[in-house]
C-alpha cells in the first residue's frame, strides 16, 4: 500500500494570493505588539503610474527638434497670479518639503545646495526653517503647516514663497509624527516641546477650516508679507478637481498636488497604502479644474508623488502640470538606501531598497536621523553635488523627450504626445490606449 | 495720534503703514476707525506702537504680532492674535474661536468671553480671559499660560503638553491627559502677575490649576482608548 501512495501525484503547496507571507507576518506582528506599523516612504504597492504611459515621438505629421542643437527651454515661473515676486526656476523639478527633525541638518543643507546649484527651489517642512537651510537655498519655500512648529513672522518674511499644507499624498487627512528618539535638544527647542517625547503634528489647521476660511488665511499671510511672495496650497490627492478649484477660489498662486506614492517621514502603513489616489489619477482632474476656471498656466500646478526620472517629469508636464516636486528621489540621490550600507541595513532587519524605518532615527546613511554620529556620515557638499547631478540628468532626459516630440519648451509637451499601455492608465491620464484612438470614458461608458 | 479710516483707505494701506513703523518711530499712537468686521487688521506688526481699533474686527486681527499693543474696542473674530510673538492684544468685547492660537509670546487679554479652541496649540503666549471659554480650549497647548476667570467648556486641555491652565470657575470636562494639579507658590506668583497685567481683580487663590498628566507623551498600547 505504501508504495502505491508514493505514486499518487501530490497537490503542490499553494500560497494564498490573499494571505501572502508578508500579510501573515504583519498579522503576527500586530498580534504580538498590539500596535499598527509605522514607517516612512510612500505607497509600495503597484498602482497605475507614469510607467504605464509612453510618448509617441515625432512622425510624418510632427517633426522633431535636433538633439543638442536646437533649444529646448526648461524654465518655469511659479506664482504669477498675485505675488509681486514670483519664483523663477531654471528647471521644473523642485525639492518637496521635508522637515528638519525628520531629516538631519546636513541633509537639509545638502538639499539646499543641490537645488540651488541646479537652479531650483527647496522647501522647509514641519518643524520650521533652519539657518543652514535658508543659507544654502537660493530659493526657499516655507511651509505653513497645521502644527505651526517654529512658525514666526521673521522666517515667513525670509521665505521666497509660502506653502500652506492642507495635506500630503502619503496621508491625506493625517497629521505628522516624530517619535521621541528623534527629538534632539535642537528639534525640541524649535518645536517648543520637551525632549524625547513623541511629537504629534495636528492633522487640521488650528485656526481655519474650509475654503472660505482659507481665503481669509491667505489674505492674512499676504498682508503680513506685503503681497510679495507666492502662496502655494499643497493637498494630498483625493478629490483633485474640487480641491484645485477651491484652492484657486481661496486665492492660491500655485496648487501642489501630491499623489499616494508620495513619501512621508513617518505614518501608519495602513494610511500610506489605503488613503488617497495615485499621482497619475490626479493630474487631469486638477488641470481640468484650472481650465474650467480659466486659470491654467496662470495658477501653476506642481505635481509630486513617485517622480523618479526625466520621463516622469515629461509625462507630468505633458498632462498639464507646470512643475514637479521630488522627495524620496532626492533622498536617494543624497545616499538613502545605498547598497554600501547593506550590512547595517541587515542589522536593522531590512535590506537596501526596503529600508523605511525613517522614524526610528537610526538611518545608516545619516539622512533621516538626529544622531550626530550618523548625521556626520553625510557630507553636505558631496551629497549636494549628487543631487545637482541627478536634477541635471532628469532635466536632460525630459528635454530629450520634448525634442523628440518636436517641442522647444518642456511646457509645450501635451497629452497628444502620449498614449497608455493599460486601460487603467488610459482612463486616469485620459490619453488613448496605445494603437487606438480611444480611452475609457471618452465617449461615455 | 494717527487716524486711519479703514473703510475709506483700505486694508493694504493700513497694514503697510503699521508694518513700516520702526522700533524708533515717534508715531507711536494709531487709531483705526470704521473697521466694520474687516479681516487681518493690524497683522504682522513689529514695533512698539499702540493701535486702537474703534469697533469689531473679523478674522486674525493682530495676527503674528510682535512688540505692538493692539486694542480692539469691540469684539474680535476668529484667530485674534494668532501666532503672536510678543507685545499685547486686548479685546474689550468677546473673542470668537481660536483666540491666541499657536501664539509664541506676548499677552492676549479678552475682557469678555472667548469661544471654542481658545489657546489651541499655544506655544508660549499668555492668555487671560475675563469671562468664559468654549470647548476644546488649549487643545495640544505646548507652553504658556491660559487664565480663565469664568468657566471652561468641554474637553479643556485635550492632548495637552506643557502649557499651564488656570480656571476660576467650573470646568465642564477635562480632555484626554489633562488633570487638575497642585497650585504651588510659583503658580500663584505667575497668576498674580498675569491678573494684574490683564486688569482683573480676581484673586489667584480662587483658581485651580490644570496641566498635562504626561501619560500620552510616548505611545503606549495601554493608552489606546485615549488615542
Ligand atoms: C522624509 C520626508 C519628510 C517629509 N516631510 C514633509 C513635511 O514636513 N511636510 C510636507 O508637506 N510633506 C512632507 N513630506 C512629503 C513631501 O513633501 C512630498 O510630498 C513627497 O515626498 C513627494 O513624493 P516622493 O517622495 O515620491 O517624491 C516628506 C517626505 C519625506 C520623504
Amino acid at each position: 500500500m505504501k508504495d502505491m501512495d508514493d505514486q499518487i501525484p501530490r497537490t503542490l503547496p499553494i500560497q494564498s494570493a490573499t494571505f501572502t507571507n508578508p500579510i501573515n507576518a504583519e498579522i503576527r506582528r500586530a498580534a504580538a505588539t498590539g500596535i499598527y506599523d509605522i514607517r516612512g516612504g510612500g505607497a509600495k504597492r503597484k498602482v497605475p503610474h507614469f510607467d504605464d504611459l509612453l510618448f509617441l515621438g515625432a512622425s510624418v505629421s510632427r517633426y522633431p527638434l535636433e538633439g543638442y542643437r536646437e533649444r529646448c527651454d526648461t524654465s518655469v515661473t511659479l506664482g504669477t497670479r498675485f505675488a509681486k515676486k514670483p519664483i523663477e526656476l531654471d528647471i521644473p523639478v523642485t525639492i518637496a518639503g521635508m522637515s528638519f527633525g525628520a531629516l538631519s541638518g546636513p541633509a537639509k543643507e545638502a538639499l539646499g545646495r543641490g537645488a540651488s546649484a541646479a537652479g531650483t527651489s527647496t522647501t522647509t517642512g514641519d518643524g520650521g526653517m533652519t539657518p543652514e537651510e535658508r543659507g544654502h537655498s537660493s530659493k526657499l519655500v516655507y511651509q505653513y503647516l497645521p502644527s505651526r512648529y517654529g512658525m514666526n513672522p521673521n522666517d515667513l518674511r525670509k521665505a521666497d514663497a509660502i506653502e500652506i499644507v492642507v495635506g500630503q499624498g502619503a496621508k491625506p487627512g493625517g497629521g505628522g509624527m516624530l517619535l521621541g528618539q528623534k527629538i534632539s535638544d535642537r528639534v525640541a527647542d524649535m518645536r517648543t516641546l520637551p525632549k524625547g517625547i513623541d511629537q504629534r503634528s495636528a492633522c487640521r489647521h488650528p485656526d481655519w477650516t474650509g475654503p472660505d476660511d482659507l481665503e481669509i488665511k491667505i489674505l492674512e499671510l499676504r498682508e503680513i508679507t506685503g503681497w510679495q511672495v507666492p502662496i502655494y496650497v499643497k493637498v494630498g490627492a483625493t478629490r483633485p478637481y474640487y480641491d484645485t478649484a477651491l484652492a484657486v477660489k481661496a486665492g492660491a498662486d500655485v496648487v501642489v498636488m501630491d499623489g499616494m506614492q508620495g513619501g512621508t517621514a513617518a505614518t501608519q502603513d495602513v494610511f500610506i497604502e489605503h488613503v488617497g489616489i495615485p499621482t497619475l489619477a490626479c493630474i487631469r482632474p486638477a488641470v481640468q479644474a484650472l481650465q474650467d476656471l480659466g486659470v491654467h498656466r496662470e495658477v501653476q500646478l506642481v505635481i509630486s508623488g513617485g517622480i523618479r526620472s526625466g520621463a516622469d517629469v515629461a509625462k507630468a508636464l505633458a498632462l498639464g502640470a507646470d512643475a514637479v516636486a521630488i522627495g524620496t528621489a532626492a533622498l536617494v540621490a543624497l545616499g538613502d538606501n545605498d547598497p554600501k550600507w547593506e550590512s547595517e541595513y541587515q542589522k536593522l532587519g531590512t535590506t537596501t531598497g526596503a529600508y523605511d524605518d525613517w522614524h526610528e532615527g537610526q538611518d545608516p546613511a545619516g539622512i533621516t536621523t538626529q544622531d550626530p554620529d550618523l548625521a556626520a556620515r553625510l557630507d553636505p557638499v558631496e551629497a549636494g553635488r549628487r543631487l545637482r547631478n541627478y536634477l541635471k540628468v532628469m532635466t536632460l532626459e525630459a528635454q530629450t523627450i520634448a525634442r523628440a516630440c518636436g517641442h522647444n519648451h518642456l511646457h509645450n509637451l501635451e497629452p497628444e504626445d502620449l498614449c497608455a499601455l493599460t486601460m487603467e492608465a488610459a482612463a486616469m491620464a485620459r490619453v488613448p490606449l496605445a494603437g487606438t484612438s480611444w480611452y475609457p470614458g471618452k465617449e461615455g461608458f | 495720534m494717527q487716524t486711519y479710516d479703514l473703510e475709506a483707505n483700505g486694508l493694504r494701506g493700513l497694514n503697510a503703514a503699521l508694518q513700516a513703523q520702526s522700533t524708533e518711530t515717534n508715531q507711536t499712537s494709531w487709531e483705526v476707525v470704521n473697521p466694520k468686521g474687516s479681516h487681518a487688521i493690524a497683522v504682522g506688526l513689529d514695533a512698539p506702537i499702540e493701535v486702537t481699533v474703534k469697533g469689531s474686527t473679523g478674522y486674525y486681527c493682530a495676527g503674528m504680532n510682535q512688540q505692538a499693543m493692539v486694542r480692539v474696542e469691540g469684539s474680535a473674530g476668529p484667530g485674534v492674535a494668532e501666532n503672536m510673538m510678543s507685545g499685547q492684544v486686548i479685546v474689550d468685547g468677546d473673542a470668537s474661536q481660536y483666540a491666541g492660537a499657536t501664539g509664541h509670546g506676548g499677552l492676549l487679554v479678552i475682557k469678555g468671553n472667548a469661544s471654542s479652541r481658545c489657546g489651541i496649540s499655544m506655544k508660549g503666549i499668555d492668555i487671560v480671559v475675563h469671562g468664559n471659554i468654549g470647548h476644546m480650549s488649549a487643545f495640544m497647548a505646548q507652553a504658556g499660560n491660559l487664565v480663565v476667570c469664568g468657566d471652561a467648556g468641554d474637553a479643556l486641555g485635550d492632548s495637552l503638553y506643557e502649557a499651564r491652565l488656570f480656571v476660576r470657575g467650573s470646568v465642564k470636562s477635562l480632555g484626554a491627559d489633562c488633570i487638575e494639579k497642585d497650585m504651588r507658590p510659583e503658580h500663584l506668583e505667575i497668576l498674580k502677575d498675569l491678573l494684574e497685567r490683564a486688569g482683573s481683580d480676581a484673586k489667584p487663590e480662587e483658581f485651580k490649576r490644570y496641566g498635562s498628566a504626561r501619560q500620552l507623551y510616548n505611545f503606549d498600547i495601554g493608552n489606546s482608548a485615549a488615542y
